[in-house]
């Protein structure tokens, strides 16, 4: 491919003589080193979250005000999800009154987003956001409540609404994913090729609305003034399970001295925000790497011979921890090793006091889901869609 | 460990879906397709209601009727030699109705996903396993993929794996 790949791709070649140990994620890669220091990083921690019990979720603090004003909140544990996009807060948590979107009939404009295990709904509204030192004005986000009826269409996915502090286990979801708008061209269509997502709701009910790219919940790091081209997630090395770990939210790549790409190889994606992960000889074209996803989930027990666990359902319980490797491609064909380790995760889940894992792990149908284990002991970047990088334009990943 | 791509046969499996589609949109009537658990002769509303197109698949033990809707989102319904659906996989940008395609098996789905086990809570993908319903939801916002199947309703011999 182009010059400055090849360079690349030689020196990660190299760069394994001189690889650290590896985290949960790791292939032999640089010495991983943790910013903490810039006016474009945002420190974060992984921890129990606001409920106590959230495993492996990874939380930072946002500021919303009023479009224009200095009427301001600042909302902490907000989880840090690349697998969605956009800001996300519970109406139970805000204090301040943002500003109601409305559709071409002037009813209010709500939507519907469907996560693995429930949905958002609520109003679109739109504040200025502020993390760490980055800014950005006028965003849409998601107010996530029921003031408005739930739409029959968002209902019949049969998942739960994730309305409530107990249910979402955060004050809301910071979606800094591949996207720079959380559903793109589909939703802005009309007629029976748009998913309907978005809907008008005046008083007489809602209807699913055609819904302008620019209108559509943001992904907020896309509309910073500057280091909007993408983000870095930084976790440590986890050496043993823990109660908490301390990381940064870097904005930004190649925009400032800390947030260079430096030996980390950019595997881009599919349109659908997807590369392939080959294990044990079959390639699975639907993986993906998501901070929101609290354990690396693959497969299911008929294929891997892991069992799946009889009390915390949906996690692996593996008799003794399972070492394995896959190898991720991206759709640059750029291409490299996986070691991740699978435990018993009703064992590492008996300790009360620990909720940092590097080795839980669950069944996923289709392929393969990084979720924060990858994580891990190194820096994974998430390049947004039509943003220009020195790795080259997004949508990507590089780590 | 590199790159196990079918790149000789692109050119033909590019081909063949328009084929197949064009073949079948002429040879399927609409009524063969029903929700889980139902027999062809009750529904035809899937189809309607995912305003998809349709094609046929006939395997040794059962028939796939695959779905395209406008979405982009792709539906494959199993139909065992008897009739019934047995299980439905789906792939696509957002999750199907899952009300219309899961039928009589909503309701149980709907209520396993209220009352999901375990100390510990997080994102994760839907992983549901009934004595009579087993049930996927995994992916990302833009790509989301899931089945749902009876395990007593199977035809003998065949894996569930092969419910994709």
């Amino acid at each position: 491919m182009t010059r400055e790949r090849i360079v690349v791709m030689v020196a990660v070649s190299i760069l394994p003589l001189l690889a650290a140990g590896c985290g949960g994620g790791g292939a032999p890669k640089s010495q991983q080193t943790v910013t903490t220091s810039g006016q474009n990083v945002a420190s974060v921690a992984v921890n129990s979250g606001p409920t106590g019990n959230y495993v492996n979720g990874v939380f930072t603090s946002v500021t919303v005000c009023v479009p224009s004003t200095s009427t301001c909140q600042t909302i902490p544990d907000m989880l840090v999800d690349t697998g969605s996009t956009g800001l996300r807060v519970l109406s139970s948590v805000l204090t301040i009154s943002l500003t109601q979107q409305n559709g071409s009939g002037g009813g209010p404009i709500a939507e519907c987003l469907p996560f693995l295990d429930g949905f958002t709904w609520g109003p679109v509204q739109t504040a200025d956001i502020k993390i760490g030192a980055e800014s950005a004005s006028s965003v849409p986000i998601q107010v996530i409540g029921t003031a408005i009826p739930v739409a029959t269409g968002c209902t019949n996915m049969g998942l739960t609404s994730l309305d409530s502090l107990q249910a979402l286990g955060a004050n809301g979801i910071l979606g800094v994913g591949l996207f720079a708008q959380d559903c793109g061209g589909a939703c802005a269509m009309t007629g029976s090729s748009n998913p309907g997502l978005y809907y008008e709701c005046p008083g007489s009910g809602c209807k699913v609305a055609a819904e302008s790219l620019t209108q559509q919940v943001q992904n907020p790091v896309a509309m910073f003034a500057s280091d909007n081209n993408g983000v870095i997630v930084e976790l440590p090395t986890l050496s043993a399970p823990a109660a908490s770990v301390s990381g940064s939210l870097v904005f930004g790549i190649g925009t400032q001295s800390n947030n260079s790409l430096n030996a980390a190889t950019v595997y881009t994606t599919d349109n659908l925000g997807n590369f392939t992960t080959t294990f044990k000889g079959q390639s699975y074209s639907n993986s993906f790497i998501d901070s929101g996803s609290n354990g690396n989930f693959f497969l299911d027990s008929g294929t891997t011979g892991i069992p799946g666990c009889t009390t915390d359902t949906g996690f692996y319980c593996p008799t003794t921890t399972q070492n394995l490797t896959a190898t991720n491609q991206g759709a640059n064909s750029a291409s490299g090793t996986v070691k991740f380790s699978v435990a018993n995760a009703e064992s590492l889940f008996s300790n009360a006091n620990d909720f940092v894992f590097n080795n839980v792990g669950g069944p996923g149908s289709g392929g393969f889901d990084w979720g924060l284990p990858f994580f891990f002991g190194q820096n994974v970047f998430i390049g947004i869609e039509g943003k220009s990088t020195p790795g080259g334009t997004g949508p990507f990943w590089a780590y | 460990m590199k790159e196990r791509a079918s790149r000789p046969t692109a050119g033909v499996i590019r081909r063949l879906p328009v084929f197949v589609f064009l073949l079948l949109m002429i040879a399927v009537p609409g009524d063969l397709f029903a929700a889980l658990g139902g027999d062809p002769g009750s529904v035809q509303a899937d189809q309607a209601h995912l305003q998809a197109s349709a094609r046929s698949i006939r395997k040794e033990a059962y028939t796939v009727q695959e779905l395209h809707a406008p979405t982009g989102t792709v539906v494959r319904e199993f139909v065992s030699p008897g009739g019934s659906v047995f299980g439905v996989a789906w792939e696509g940008p957002w999750p199907p109705d899952m009300h219309q395609l899961l039928g009589a098996y909503f309701d149980q789905f709907a209520r396993a996903m209220q009352s999901a086990s375990g100390s510990r809570i997080g994102r994760r993908p839907v992983h549901i396993e009934l004595p009579g319903l087993v049930m996927e939801v995994a992916g990302h916002a833009r790509s989301f993929t899931g089945r749902a199947y009876v395990p007593q309703m199977l035809p003998q011999g065949m894996s569930a794996g092969e419910i994709r």
